[in-house]
């Protein structure tokens, strides 16, 4: 589903921004080329049934660690959520569907998926709003904002968990920057609930901003640039010029960024596990978390580690599918 | 960042009066905020590395006295630091030679499943990360490559097929046909003409896969957490992670800001040296959100 909306994001894009692609469309000589081509169609049987099997050798590495690492995996943990499954003792046969039952009626199972949910919301909301106003702010090309760019992206390059460690010295109120104004205002970055989610979407908002703004300056800049001349012609104002022509040309984009940023935020685990490691009082435990704590930490349960992924993979294909088709409908109307 | 700043259309699409003039102050002030907001916690942070903080081993004045304790931490930073590059240098070998042979093939060949196998290479990117390590854990057991800095490797080159294998097909079938006919009658076989005559075509695209893998393999939390268990051999990021519940409970601030710092460097370098291919990554898709 990805793959198709990035297929129709990829050409507009490809035309501005990657000139080197440019040259897939040749023109005047390659009809002479072609023409020669055809001529070697004759001993083609042959030599199409020998490419054929070629093909397959250059992509046998792929094919390899696709079964081997994707497909072979995701088979085990179908057989793992309806298998008695001890982390030590490994399979102890099937037990459908206690593990299930024992997944959802986990003492931390609806706090994981409502906390979950509203980080999803939260981050996905403020993630695609900053990111669309940062590319229509760093649009236009001059020195100065390709060094706000720059530093808008530079976190990007940074790991999730190295950005998470970072915040993690910066909210401390012993070492952090804001420990004294923070302690003096009687405020913790981490310290209840509520600051413990705002500080950690902070931090996402920092490290995905200039990837979300880059993904939005593609969008942008795939929209012809007659289209607004038009507009101008017509005398639109600059909000009707957004409201009516930029939003709904750059709805392709918003479906893809929409779509990658609830993914994401759906499956967020190390800037919990580092930051507030679930805490205060296991308020902002997410639900890869209670995977992993299900499988690795005291339980040591992947039965039921694996009936919560089966569970987490269902409702993240049903997520996705149900945006697509929202997206779809509002396209045909 | 020359792809996008060389856009001459935008340049006149969207003239900026309004910029011009009185406007113009108050605009520097407060987008030169935003560029600060985002630089400001790498800049402290590294700061603060150097700088004076009761509790840590830089007690007084500047110096480097927190890489110092950062190097004698457990097996030594050299161990972390050869395990990442270990980890990261495989999976870069690795990504490019699966991504520039089946993107070779995807582009150039119709073969038997091909469609259905791209499809499934793709399909990497709907399911959760979790879900597959918890398997991945059992499965590299079996193998005896669990608790294995090659077994992180694999697992980190499968999660990045999803998208070299689609940024090297686009790659490779951006480049002409006629390049590849023309060599395949002077009689190189279809080896020679992916080495010889493709890939000096598809570089900018090798690099960007490269780039990508790398900053995706030197970063990873979750795959070493899960997959290695040994304290020798793990990863940096969590090495340093670790290092915040050492002794007792007490966190050593300044370790682990010295920490961030090293992870963040090579990271912060390479973005700044190949932000062009940085970029274009981004442009095909980036997926991993």
């Amino acid at each position: 589903m990805i793959a198709r909306l990035q297929g129709a994001r990829q050409r507009p894009a490809t035309g501005t921004l990657l000139p080197h692609q440019k040259g897939s469309s040749m023109s005047a000589p390659t009809a002479a080329i072609r023409a020669g081509a055809t001529r070697r169609t004759a001993g083609a049987s042959r030599a199409s049934r020998r490419k054929s099997w070629r093909g397959f050798g250059y992509a046998l590495p792929n094919a390899l660690f696709v079964i081997g690492l994707f497909v072979l995996p995701l088979l085990l943990v179908l057989q793992m959520s309806a298998s008695r499954w001890p982390l030590l003792s490994g399979n102890q046969g099937w037990n459908f569907p206690a593990n299930f039952t024992k997944a959802v009626t986990h003492r931390l199972f609806a706090d994981s998926v409502v906390f979950t949910l509203k980080y999803t919301l939260l981050a996905t909301v403020l993630l695609i709003l900053i990111g669309l106003g940062l590319g229509l702010l760093v649009q236009e090309s001059s020195r100065w904002k390709g060094f706000l760019r720059t530093s808008i992206l530079l976190p990007s390059a940074l790991g999730l968990a190295s950005a998470s460690l970072l915040f993690y010295v910066l909210y401390s109120p012993i070492a952090g920057p804001f420990a004294e104004t923070m302690q003096s205002l009687g405020i913790s970055f981490l310290g209840t609930p509520t600051m413990a989610l705002l500080s950690t979407t902070f931090l996402i908002v920092w490290r995905y901003a200039g990837f979300y703004m880059l993904l939005m300056l593609v969008g942008l800049q795939g929209i012809p640039s007659d289209v607004f001349e038009a507009a101008r012609t017509d005398g639109a104002s600059v909000w009707q010029t957004f409201r009516h022509i930029t939003l709904p040309l750059l709805k392709p984009t918003l479906a893809l960024t929409t779509v990658m940023c609830v993914t994401g935020s759906l499956l967020a685990f190390e800037q919990f596990y580092i930051l507030t490691k679930g805490g205060p009082d296991n308020s902002t435990i997410t639900v890869v978390q209670l995977i992993y704590s299900v499988a690795f930490q005291g339980q040591n349960d992947l039965g039921v580690a694996g009936a919560l992924s089966v569970i987490a993979l269902i409702a993240l294909v049903v997520i996705n599918a149900v945006q697509l088709r929202a997206f779809a409908k509002d396209k045909d109307e | 960042m020359a792809t996008l700043t060389s856009n001459p259309t935008v340049r006149r699409r969207r003239p900026t009066p309004l910029l011009r003039g009185v406007v113009r102050t108050p605009y520097y002030v407060l987008t030169g905020g935003l560029a600060v907001l985002f630089l400001f916690p790498l800049l402290w942070t590294t700061v603060a590395s150097v700088s004076p903080r009761a509790g840590t081993a830089q007690s007084e004045g500047f110096g480097f006295a927190n890489y110092v304790t950062l190097a004698n931490y457990q097996a030594g930073i050299w161990t972390y630091l050869y395990n990442s590059a270990f980890v990261s240098l495989l999976t870069v070998a690795l990504t490019l030679l699966i991504s520039g042979l089946g993107g070779y093939a995807f582009a150039r060949f119709s073969f038997p499943g091909k469609d259905a196998l791209f499809m499934v290479t793709l399909a990497i990117l709907m399911v959760p990360y979790a879900t597959l390590l918890i398997p991945l854990y059992v499965l590299l057991t079996r193998v005896g490559l669990q608790n294995s800095l090659v077994g992180v490797a694999l697992v980190l080159t499968m999660f990045q097929l999803p998208f070299s294998i689609f940024m090297m097909r686009v790659s490779f079938e951006s480049v002409p046909k006629e390049l590849d006919e023309a060599a395949l009658v002077d009689g190189c076989s279809s080896f020679a003409v992916l080495w010889r005559v493709l890939l000096p075509a598809v570089k900018p695209g090798l690099i960007t896969v490269g780039l990508f893998a790398f900053l995706a393999a030197w970063n990873d939390f979750m795959a070493p957490l899960i997959l290695i268990n040994d304290s020798n051999r793990m990863t940096l990021p969590l090495a340093i992670a670790n290092l915040r519940v050492q002794v007792q409970g007490i966190v050593d601030y300044g370790a682990t800001e010295a920490g961030v710092v090293i992870l963040a460097l090579p990271c912060c370098i390479l973005f700044l040296l190949l932000q062009r291919h940085y970029v274009r990554g981004f442009m095909s898709g980036a997926l991993k959100g």
